[in-house]
């Protein structure tokens, strides 16, 4: 029964067929409609080849690396005949520098020019008058601190003057001159602070230091033997010491602990710090040289023993004694050896 | 079978037969009233009583039933389930486009302006960090326009934080995130004061305070204002996503509306031999123009809602991020002579300065960002600015290198004056960049407004449109078959 009714009412559909016309019009604007996907961005990152550096020929044994260097002299060589013979506008002495050490190797805003001044730069344009007859035929280059032996290696410049240690690892890629400073690592902290030094004061204190330095290291050693307080927190390392200063003065840490010259640079850009106790280590800056310059690191002890006779002291007064002292004795360099012969 | 299908005896339409064993004939001048007591010939012979006790569900499938058995019930019923669907059509229509449009709303009047200002925040942001380092390395001799430029942008920042917090639900991550971009924005003003401070004494502590605060910017600042700009995008995604969708379940009933009416219609014509019944044809109509309205209406506001999306919101998004890839890039250039060597990073075993590394990187960012914006560009006004941003840009990397070199060759005054200088400097090639940039964003934004308000303006008065004629779709249908009721009285 229920079929027949089925039959029937399929009987006459054919009338409704202009219904179902629009109802399938109404379906065709629905699916004519246009559909517009747009892709999404593609990103590819590129970097460029590399080049691997660091040959390093220790030396077989290494004590006093500061008095590894070679006896004075003034003959030309190879090297320094290489720079002479220089033409022109380029006949310079190119010496890798710092611009950013106040007292060392700095561009004043508001000198004239912009003009690098310092302890270090003294000591180039007195390299510079010995070698060319001229205290400003130098071409500074600024360069970071962990491109300047790759910078004296590749020969993209004679020589660095930039507050350089001279140490053991540093000797079998490079050489150095009679070193014309003495320093060693030293705590810098507020005025009022009560850090008295590389000491038990420092418990409980936030020290500073630039990622990967000498100071760092040291911390670390004498924290894990027991001589620095468990408690002193060495967390805060910065790209550059000169961004401890910064940390410093934002209260974020309590003291600092860098080599002395370049603390003593920080105290003078800030009246209310101040180095605290002695340097708890000993260390020398040298002029950094290319390995087998012999000729020119003769003749820039030449010129060392020549400026500690008068020069250095001038210089001494003139950048460092504010933050130093006046008594310079601490920092002046001992009498030179020359123990390396060839 | 337990009910006998009983055969009025009005002009037959079908060649149907009463069969044999069913309910018995009756006149039909008096037809049983729904609602009366149930017909003797309900009651199936066999089937002495009823249970004792039944449920109302189970006594209204009794009463349909029973009206079912004679022509006018069915009419009733029929009736009914035509002006039920008409109208059911309507309201879901009604309901459907209201959500859709108040979505196309939301993408034009909301969404779309938060994203913009979340974007506005992002750029201020930037821009103020490089007009810091830019008025840093002139020194005492910075500009009047850096310095209001340094300003303003502060001030736009925190004016766009306000307005963010405003548009944000209490608690929730944007809230969060605007929270500690407030509390940053002094920080860091702080920061560039006490670097421009020490700068003007001489002191190179300056520069590492302008490096910290850079170093706050970039790592902190700038991602929290992506951050915001992301979360505003998504709000937008989000309302486009429910502008969208086709209206499924009202044009499904649309769909099924018509076809009962055709079959109410046919079934009209089968037994009546009229072909018209006015009633019914003007319910018919009714739905037939809003089905036609609400699929031709979404179908035009959905094309300029994808239009305003593929032309204008894609787009804007690409060029806000290529702006920001040139802001950064100026920042880093100038962050380059600022330290001067004071930091660097090592990649592939290379050392490079860390600011000149990122410039580098920031400028193939900025290369992607124009090529992808000429890419979506669809119009000669959108794609000239973004080929100029592109020379630009060329002529810029080209400054850049001799900037570096001098630089590097220790003429530190030569680089500055070619980054910073008046003429032949870097800035120049930024500030067309920038400029044109802004100018291609502008043209995108109009570009957007057009077409999403076209999108809003094809769904205006769909809504209403739509439920006023299922209303009237409705009552045609049931003064038809009331027509045909009457005859029966």
């Amino acid at each position: 029964m229920a079929i027949r009714r089925v039959r029937a009412g399929l009987k006459g559909w054919g009338g409704v067929g202009a219904m179902a016309a629009v109802c399938a019009l109404a379906l065709a604007f629905v699916l004519l409609l246009p559909l517009t996907q747009s892709p999404g961005p593609d990103g590819a990152g590129t970097g460029g080849p590399g080049i691997a550096e660091g040959v390093q020929t220790r030396a077989v044994e290494c004590r006093a690396p500061e008095k590894q260097t070679l006896a004075p002299s003034r003959a030309d060589g190879p090297t320094i005949e290489a720079i002479k013979n220089r033409i022109g506008a380029r006949r310079k002495l190119v010496v890798g520098v710092d611009q950013n050490s106040y007292r060392w190797g700095y561009r004043d805003p508001n000198n004239d020019g912009a003009q690098l001044e310092g302890f270090d730069i003294d000591l180039v344009h007195r390299i510079a008058a010995d070698i060319l007859g001229d205290p400003n035929a130098v071409q500074f280059k600024a360069i970071p601190t962990d491109q300047r032996i790759p910078a004296i290696r590749s020969g993209r410049v004679d020589m660095v003057v930039r507050t350089m240690t001279i140490t053991c690892d540093r000797l079998g890629e490079v050489a150095f001159s009679a070193p014309y400073f003495r320093t060693g690592q030293q705590v810098l902290a507020a005025k009022s602070s009560s850090v008295t030094g590389y000491d038990r004061s420092l418990a409980g204190q936030r020290i500073c230091t630039a990622a990967g330095s000498t100071a760092y290291t040291r911390l670390a050693k004498d924290r894990a033997a027991g001589l620095l307080a468990a408690t002193a927190d060495i967390s805060t390392t910065v790209p550059n010491q000169l961004d401890c200063l910064v940390r410093l003065q934002l209260g974020e840490v309590d003291a600092v602990v860098t080599d002395g010259a370049l603390a003593a640079s920080q105290a003078a850009q800030d009246p209310t710090v101040e180095l605290k106790g002695a340097a708890f280590t000993t260390e020398y800056y040298g002029v950094a040289m290319k390995r087998d310059a012999d000729d020119l690191v003769r003749r820039v002890n030449r010129v060392l023993v020549d400026y500690r006779g008068s020069g250095w002291q001038t210089s001494y007064d003139r950048w460092l004694s504010a933050t130093l002292g006046k008594d310079s004795a601490a920092s002046k360099p001992p009498a030179p050896q020359y123990l390396r012969t060839s | 079978m337990t009910l006998g299908e009983v055969r009025v005896t009005h002009p037959p339409t079908s060649s149907a037969v009463p069969p044999p064993g069913s309910g018995a004939p009756t006149a039909p001048a008096i037809p049983p009233q729904p609602g009366g007591p149930p017909g003797r010939s309900v009651a199936p012979p066999g089937h002495p009583a009823a249970p004792p006790r039944r449920t109302a569900f189970a006594e209204g499938v009794d009463r349909l039933r029973a009206a079912a058995t004679t022509e006018p019930g069915r009419l009733r019923i029929i009736g009914a389930v035509l002006a039920v669907l008409v109208v059911a059509f309507g309201a879901v229509t009604a309901w459907q486009m209201t959500d859709r449009a108040t979505a196309a709303d939301d993408v034009l009047h909301k969404s779309q302006p938060l994203s913009s200002a979340a974007a506005d925040i992002y750029r201020s942001l930037a821009d103020a960090n490089t007009a810091a380092s830019s008025g840093f390395l002139a020194g005492g001799g910075e500009t009047r326009a850096t310095r209001d430029r340094y300003e303003k942008d502060i001030r736009t920042a925190a004016s766009g934080l306000v307005t963010a917090a405003g548009n944000s639900d209490a608690g929730s991550p944007a809230a969060q995130t605007i929270a500690r971009l407030n509390r940053l924005l002094p920080e860091y003003k702080g920061l560039v004061e006490r670097a421009r401070t020490y700068n003007r004494q001489g002191f190179p502590v300056g520069g590492a305070y302008l490096r910290y605060a850079n170093e706050k910017m970039q790592k902190e600042m700038l991602p929290a204002a992506e951050d915001l700009y992301q979360r505003e995008n998504q709000r937008l995604s989000a309302d486009y996503a429910s502008a969208r969708p086709y209206p499924w379940a009202a044009i499904a009933l649309g769909v099924l509306a018509l076809a009962a009416l055709a079959w109410a219609q046919h079934r009209h014509y089968r037994r009546t031999h009229r072909v018209l019944n006015q009633g019914l044809v003007a319910a018919t109509a009714a739905a037939t123009v809003a089905l036609l309205w609400l699929v031709v209406g979404h179908g035009l506001a959905r094309a300029a809602l994808d239009d305003s999306y593929d032309h204008g919101v894609q787009s804007l998004s690409v060029l806000h991020d290529a702006r920001i890839a040139s802001l950064k890039a100026r920042g880093n250039e100038n962050l380059t002579l600022v330290s001067r060597g004071a930091q660097t990073v090592k990649a592939d075993g290379r050392t490079y300065d860390a600011y000149d590394h990122d410039f580098g990187k920031d400028m193939e960012a900025l290369g992607r960002g124009l090529a992808e914006a000429q890419r979506l560009a669809d119009d000669r006004s959108g794609r000239e600015p973004v080929t100029a941003a592109v020379g630009n840009m060329t002529e810029w990397k080209k400054r850049h290198a001799t900037a570096r070199t001098a630089d590097e060759d220790g003429y530190y005054e030569q680089a500055l004056d070619k980054v910073i200088g008046a003429k032949g400097a870097t800035g120049e090639c930024f500030d067309s960049v920038d400029a044109n940039l802004a100018k291609a964003l502008t043209h995108e934004q109009g570009e957007f407004q057009q077409a999403a308000g076209d999108g809003l303006g094809a769904m205006t008065g769909l809504p209403v449109g739509a439920a006023v004629l299922a209303l009237l779709g409705g009552a045609g249908a049931v003064l038809g078959i009331g027509r045909r009721l009457s005859e029966y009285r």
